[in-house]
């Protein structure tokens, strides 16, 4: 068991899974010698070398293009996009190549890319530094989509996200990068594609992923004083979704809030939303409700406090559904 | 004199990257356009003349101090926890002043996000760039009243509203320009060799101001190009300049011609201006991790305040009186940016809101009242 800050697991997951595969290629804009902005890639162009450490021209497009060239060679692509306001120049060999490249060739042309994004806000980062752009990517079909809360789910699910075949935006919560939880490197972990219950609870069922995973716990412990008892899942897999715990809960609870970072209207949450109304109806005591930014662009730092969800308006929310 | 040669100490070297970065020396030939050395002697150009007086040089002068005050201010107020983050011009004085001064009123220039010098000499309040980098807003100049652009984060981006804005000109019979600003790093974005290739095709009155600082955060220039990124343009089909960044006579003159040569019809020109990032890429970077100590030591030598100074001083149009003025003027601005900055009040919560549409919608209006309510049910909690 070590002591790891999610950032410095991503760093060990990443060194593991180069380690055991000579095909893994990290790419990305000062992920060498710098190690990244966020230092994930730290020192492990001194250790692989600058073939597998590549550090990019400045052009997404083709940080993204050139995976693909490569993953037709037989490498396992990595790239790192170095903050998700950044993404977009690659959006197009993301949404019309990579993702469809399989079903084209009708499987001959596997296209096993992992795209490392760090993405949300609450840093107090200048504009395009804290975006989350999840539901462009999960409402691309060929693309499979993961966000990690936690530095185990880092460690493993990084290296898991390399060792499947399908290309997987890897979404990193960019604000929790610095915290710190135990990790057991040798533990057997969960499947990548699997949310997880988080804490039981009889009252209310919470789904949270990424960064609003802390939130919604902390949430649920506050509401614990308040006598209510709140079931949180980490939804941990976005693309596909794995729904089947959620709705064994919702069917006992009667009530889901979910919450994310992302604008609310055609966020993951309407899909789930969607999903557990189709799926639970009539264990359904109130409407499925969600909890997310605002339909507006990110806005500046000293406004994203009152953008983003947080404690308040995730605890405003239960109460919401509790009355109905 | 090579810099390899006083190259020593190396800084957090990283065995097993090859050898390490030290960008190619500026030649001295035609190809690189210098009209003050960095001694700061007044050479000729056969191309490039300039006819400056005496009180525009002590001009130039007073804009290249104030604008290292302001962002020495910057820095430090930065540092102190009043901004989110600052990205320095420092060492980039004389590109962006040279530029800037170049421009005509009706001109229109397109930022990045460290052409403060470029705002300054349009006339942007250094408070509105500081209330960008404060957090409160996206920038609080009027880009059509000013002739700056907001400044653009997502790189190179800008070069094509530049090619948009001059082919509007060009549309319009304008008597006016566009000049596109742009790193050496942005040089590699798809988007940027479109604005090229757009503004070559239709000859658009467009200027590409590359500042070539010699990194992309930590990336040294020879991973975005091969060649001396003035030697592009021609692969595009319009001329191309190599200009000593940190000459701001030479700036002044390479930038002038350009524009003035779009202007007239004749289409883009691409200047590189051949410079050095003397600080961090931002206040969030550190610069030990990816190059040597010396390579700042070498370019403190071609400093580009330092060398009009001694142009000024020693040809005596400048005196003591006059460079302790600029001086006790640069402490009052910094007076100034230091108190504005810390009296901006907070962006009320309601901004969010307010400005994503020309035509509010009924749902972001719902929004915005649920916003209201749901703060006000917290009065008087506190
Ligand atoms: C599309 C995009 N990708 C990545 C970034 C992150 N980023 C910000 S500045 C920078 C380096 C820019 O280098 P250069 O163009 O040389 O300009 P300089 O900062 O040196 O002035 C990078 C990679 C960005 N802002 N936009």
């Amino acid at each position: 068991m070590t002591t790891l800050t999610l950032g410095k697991a991503l760093n060990m997951g990443l060194r593991k899974a180069m380690e055991d595969d000579p095909k893994v290629v990290l790419m990305g804009e000062d992920i060498g010698k710098l190690g990244g902005v966020f230092r994930i890639t730290d020192g492990l162009q001194k250790d692989f070398g600058e073939d597998r450490v590549v550090d990019t021209p400045l052009a997404e497009a083709g940080i993204l293009g050139t995976a693909v060239g490569l993953a037709m060679r037989g490498y396992r692509p990595v790239c790192e996009i170095q903050f998700d306001g950044f993404v977009f120049p690659a959006y197009n060999q993301i949404v019309t190549q990579v993702a469809k490249i399989h079903a084209r060739s009708r499987g001959r042309l596997p296209m096993p890319i992992v795209i490392r994004i760090p993405f949300g806000g609450g840093i107090g980062a200048v504009e395009h530094h804290s975006e989350s752009p999840e539901a462009y990517f999960a409402h691309t079909a060929g693309l499979k989509v993961v966000a990690v809360a936690t530095p185990a789910d880092a460690y493993f699910g990084i290296q898991q996200a390399i060792a499947s075949p399908d290309p997987i935006v890897f979404l990193e919560p960019k604000r929790r990068y610095w915290e710190k939880a135990d990790v057991d490197t040798d533990a057997t972990p969960d499947p990548l594609f699997r949310s997880r219950v988080l804490r039981a609870g009889d009252d209310l069922t919470l789904l949270a992923y990424g960064p609003m995973v802390k939130t919604a716990l902390q949430a649920a412990t506050a509401a614990e004083d308040e006598g209510r008892s709140i079931e949180v899942v980490d939804l941990r897999t976005l693309s596909p979704l794995d729904l089947d715990a959620v709705y064994e809960s919702v069917r006992r609870t009667g009530r889901c809030v979910v919450v994310h970072e992302a604008p609310t209207t055609l966020g993951l949450g309407a899909e789930i939303a969607a999903r557990v109304t189709e799926t639970c109806f009539h264990s359904l005591e109130a409407p499925v409700l969600r909890v997310g930014g605002y339909d507006t662009p990110y806005p500046p730092s000293k406004l994203e406090e009152d953008y983003l969800p947080d404690l308040d308006r995730v605890l405003d929310a239960v109460d919401r559904s509790m009355g109905f | 004199m090579t810099a390899l040669e006083h190259a020593t100490e190396v800084v957090d070297p990283v065995p097993g990257t090859g050898a390490p970065h030290l960008p190619e020396q500026p030649d001295s030939g035609p190809e690189f356009v210098q009209l003050l050395t960095p001694e700061g002697e007044r050479v000729e150009h056969p191309d490039y003349a300039i006819d400056v007086t005496d009180e525009e040089l002590r001009s130039l002068y007073r804009d290249l101090a104030l604008v290292r005050r302001w962002d020495v201010e910057a820095t430090a107020l930065q540092r102190q926890g009043e901004l989110g983050i600052w990205a320095s011009l420092l060492g980039q004085e004389a590109a962006q002043v040279g530029a800037g001064r170049a421009l005509a009123p009706d001109d229109m220039a397109f930022p990045t996000y460290r052409e403060h010098g470029v705002a300054w000499t349009r006339g942007v309040d250094p408070l509105h760039v500081m209330s960008l980098f404060r957090g409160n807003d996206m920038g609080g100049w009027d880009p059509v009243a000013t002739g700056v652009n907001l400044y653009t984060v997502v790189i190179g981006a800008q070069t094509l509203h530049a090619t948009g804005y001059a082919m509007g000109l060009q549309r319009d019979g304008a008597d006016a320009a566009a000049l596109a600003f742009l790193g050496d790093g942005a040089t590699s974005q798809g988007e940027v060799n479109e604005a090229l290739i757009w503004a070559a095709s239709l000859s658009a009155p467009v200027v590409f101001f590359c500042q070539n600082n010699q990194y992309a955060i930590s990336v040294p220039i020879e991973r975005q190009s091969r060649v001396p990124l003035y030697q592009r343009a021609s692969g595009f089909g319009f001329p191309g300049v190599r200009v000593d960044g940190n000459d701001v006579l030479a700036v002044l003159a390479v930038t002038r011609a350009a524009l003035a040569r779009a202007r007239e019809g004749s289409g883009p020109t691409f200047i590189e201006a051949f410079t050095y990032r003397m600080g961090a890429h931002t206040t969030s970077d550190d610069p030990t991790r990816y190059r040597m100590a010396s390579e700042l030591e070498e370019w403190k030598l071609r400093d580009p305040i330092a060398r009009l100074k001694a142009h000024l001083a020693r040809a005596g149009i400048a005196d003591a009186a006059f460079f302790d003025a600029v001086d006790a003027e640069g402490d009052e601005l910094a007076v100034r940016i230091r108190t504005g900055t810390l009296e901006m009040t907070d962006p009320a919560g309601t901004e969010i809101f307010d400005h994503v549409y020309a035509e509010q919608t009924p749902d972001l209006e719902r929004q915005r009242a649920e916003f209201v309510a749901y703060h006000a049910s917290f009065e008087g909690e506190k």
